[in-house]
C-alpha cells in the first residue's frame, strides 16, 4: 500500500472571476484521521468536489495511493475506492435503509447490470448490507423507507452507503450538519470506530469534535490551504485564531 | 403482516417480490373477455397491444425517472418492421417480433446515448424531437412506408402455422396477451433483480448514484434499449393483427396516449400500465360513441380528474385505501 492515500498537487478552480481553489496542495497519509476546517465560503465543500469529480479542476492533478485519477469519472473513483458522503442527506427517499445499502454493495462487487436473476439470490450482498446497518445500529429501522428515518439516522444511513463501497479515503462533508450535539456525538463515535485502513477526512464546525476525533487539521481560507498541523498546533496557532476561531478580522 | 413482525433481512425483501393473490386475479380476469364480451375481443387485444406498450413506458418512466413524450418512435419501428417484412413474402408472427423488437432496440440503443446525458425538461423535448423527426423522416421515404397512404399488403400466416387470425378477434386477443404475459414476466424479474433496485435508485436520487460508484449512464443505455425493443414488439403485433400500419403509430399522439395511460394507471408498480390502458381504451370506446367528434373532451377530464384525485394514478390511490382499511379494520 501507498505511503499517501490521496493527493491533491496544485489544484486550481475558479468560476468566473471567484477563485474557489488556489493552487491547493494536500497530502493525506494513509490511515489518517483529518479534520478541514475554515470559515464558511473557504471553499471546504468546492475541495472534496474536486477530488471526488464532481468538479473538474482548472489545472492541478488528484491522485490516489500511487494512480493519478483526474481525468476519471466520479463514479470510476468511488470503484477504486474514493468515497464521499453529502453534506445536506442526499438519499433514495423512498428505498428502504437495506435497499439503498444492498444496492451500494451490488454496484461494487458489479452484479448491479444483472437483470434476469432475482436479488434475493444475492444472499452475501443482502447479508453484508445488513452488518453495515447492524454496525450503525440502524439493523432495527432497516425495513423502513430511507423518508421515514429520523434526521440522526439518515445521516447514519449516508455513511451505512459510503461503507458499503468499501472505500479506502472517505470524505465526510459535515457529517454531523443539522443534528442535535448528543447525536453528533455518537455519529463521531461511528466515524471514530471505522477501520484505520480507511483514511478519513472529515469537514466539522464544531472544534471540540475536531479536536476529539481528528489526527491532523486543515485549515482553508479563500480557497487556500493556510496551514496543516496537529489540533494542538492549530489550536495555538495566531493566524488561525484570526480568521477562524472567533477573533474580529479587523481588530 | 405487518413490516415489523417478519424476522430477517432476506424474508423481507422476499416478501417483496413474491407473487400476490391480487396479481392472480389480475392475470385470471385478463381471460374473462373471451366469456363475457365475445364481440370486443378486437379491442381486447388493441388493450392488450396499449398494456404491453404502456409497459414499456413505466419501465423507463416509472421505475426509472426517464420521463418520455416520444415512446412511439420505437412502437413505429417496430409496426413498420413487422409491417415490411411481412409486406415482402414473410408474415410469420413470431419472427416478425423478433425482427421489430432487435430494430426498435436498436434504434433505442443508438438515441439513449444521448438519452442518459439529459433529465427533465430537456429530456422531453429531446424525445419530443427524436419522435418527430423518426415520423417525418417515415413520411418522406413514402417508397418504403407508404408515406401518409400508409403501409399496404401485410399479410399474417397463422400462428405456429395453426391459429389463423379471425375477424372477431379471437386469435387476435390470445396471441396479444400471451406475448404481454410473456414479457410482463420478464419485466417483473427485471424489477426485482439487481438491475431493477439500481433503476429505483436512479429515479430517487441520479445525482447520488455516482457517489455509490454506479454508472448511471450505463444503466439508463441498458433500460431505455430493453423498453425500446418492448415498444417495438408491441407495435409489430398492432401492425399484425390490423395488418395495416399508417405514419400515426409514429405520431405524437401516441406517445401523449401512452403517457396518459400510464399517468392513469399509476407508474412503478408494473401493473399501472395495463390498467391505465384498458381504462383509457374502453373509456376511448364508449366515449366515442357518445360522441365521436369530441371524445377526447372527456379523456381530458378524466386525466384531469385521475391526477387531482388519485396523484398516483388508479392504482396508487388503490393501495392507499387498502393500507387505510388495513390500519382501521
Amino acid at each position: 500500500m501507498s505511503e499517501n492515500a490521496l493527493a491533491a498537487r496544485g489544484v486550481n478552480k475558479s468560476f468566473g472571476s471567484l477563485v474557489v481553489a488556489a493552487d491547493v496542495d494536500l497530502v493525506l497519509p494513509a490511515g489518517v484521521r483529518y479534520a478541514l476546517i475554515g470559515p464558511n465560503g473557504a471553499g471546504k465543500t468546492t475541495l472534496i468536489n474536486l477530488m471526488t469529480g464532481m468538479l473538474r479542476p482548472d489545472a492541478g492533478r488528484i491522485s490516489l495511493g500511487d494512480e493519478d485519477i483526474t481525468a476519471l469519472a466520479p463514479e470510476q473513483r468511488v470503484q477504486r475506492g474514493l468515497v464521499r458522503t453529502f453534506q445536506i442527506n442526499s438519499l433514495f427517499p423512498h428505498l428502504t435503509a437495506l435497499e439503498s445499502v444492498t444496492l451500494a454493495v451490488c454496484e461494487r462487487r458489479g452484479v448491479a447490470q444483472t437483470w434476469w436473476r432475482q436479488l434475493t439470490a444475492y444472499g452475501h450482498e443482502i447479508d453484508e448490507a445488513y452488518d453495515i446497518l447492524t454496525a450503525l445500529s440502524l439493523a432495527p429501522v432497516c425495513h423502513r423507507r430511507t423518508r421515514e428515518l429520523a434526521y440522526g439516522q439518515q445521516r447514519l444511513l449516508e455513511i451505512a452507503l459510503a461503507l458499503a463501497t468499501r472505500p479506502k479515503v472517505l470524505l465526510l462533508d459535515e457529517p454531523a450538519a443539522g443534528v442535535p450535539r448528543e447525536e453528533s456525538k455518537e455519529l463521531f463515535a461511528a466515524i471514530a470506530g471505522l477501520s484505520h485502513d480507511i483514511t478519513v477526512l472529515f469537514i466539522e464546525h464544531d472544534m471540540e469534535l475536531v479536536f476529539r476525533f481528528a489526527s491532523r487539521v486543515i485549515v482553508m481560507v479563500g480557497g487556500r490551504v493556510l496551514l496543516e498541523g496537529t489540533p494542538a498546533e492549530i489550536a495555538a496557532d495566531p493566524r488561525v485564531r484570526a480568521v477562524y476561531l472567533g477573533k474580529a478580522r479587523h481588530g | 403482516m405487518t413490516i415489523e413482525t417478519i424476522a430477517g433481512p432476506h424474508d423481507h425483501l422476499r416478501a417483496q417480490s413474491s407473487w400476490r393473490w391480487s396479481e392472480i386475479a389480475f392475470w385470471l380476469a385478463t381471460l374473462l373477455p373471451f366469456v363475457l364480451t365475445p364481440s370486443y375481443l378486437v379491442l381486447a387485444s388493441q388493450i392488450a397491444i396499449a398494456a404491453l406498450f404502456a409497459l414499456s413506458l413505466d419501465l423507463i418512466l416509472g421505475f426509472s425517472g426517464i420521463i418520455s413524450l416520444g415512446h412511439a418512435a420505437y412502437f413505429g419501428a417496430g409496426a413498420y418492421t413487422a409491417g415490411l417484412i411481412s409486406k415482402w413474402g414473410w408474415g410469420e408472427p413470431l419472427t416478425g417480433l423478433l425482427l421489430a423488437g432487435l430494430v426498435a432496440g436498436a434504434l433505442g440503443y443508438l438515441s439513449s446515448f444521448i438519452i442518459a446525458r439529459f433529465r427533465h425538461l430537456a429530456l422531453i423535448m429531446i424525445t419530443l424531437g427524436l419522435g418527430l423527426l423518426l415520423q417525418e423522416a417515415a413520411n418522406s421515404a413514402s417508397w418504403l412506408t407508404g408515406g401518409s397512404d400508409g403501409l399496404q399488403g401485410i399479410h399474417s400466416w397463422p400462428i405456429f402455422g395453426v391459429f389463423r387470425f379471425d375477424l372477431y378477434g379471437y386469435t387476435a386477443y390470445s396471441y396479444a396477451l400471451a406475448v404481454l404475459f410473456v414479457i410482463f414476466l420478464v419485466a417483473r424479474r427485471l424489477i426485482h433483480s439487481p438491475f431493477g433496485l439500481a433503476l429505483r435508485g436512479i429515479r430517487e436520487n441520479g445525482q447520488r448514484m455516482p457517489a455509490i460508484g454506479a454508472p448511471t449512464h450505463a444503466h439508463i443505455r441498458t433500460i431505455y434499449t430493453i423498453a425500446a425493443v418492448i415498444a417495438g414488439i408491441a407495435g409489430a403485433m398492432l401492425a399484425q393483427t390490423t395488418e395495416t400500419v399508417s405514419l400515426e403509430v409514429l405520431g405524437f399522439q401516441r406517445s401523449a396516449d401512452v403517457l396518459v395511460m400510464l399517468i392513469i394507471g399509476g407508474p412503478g408498480c408494473l401493473y399501472g400500465g395495463l390498467v391505465g390502458a384498458a381504462v383509457y381504451m374502453v373509456a376511448r370506446d364508449q366515449f366515442s360513441g357518445l360522441n365521436p367528434q369530441f371524445w377526447y373532451f372527456w379523456i381530458g377530464l378524466l386525466l384531469i380528474a385521475v391526477v387531482m384525485i388519485v396523484p398516483d394514478g388508479i392504482l396508487g390511490g388503490l393501495a392507499r385505501l387498502m393500507q387505510r382499511a388495513r390500519i382501521k379494520p
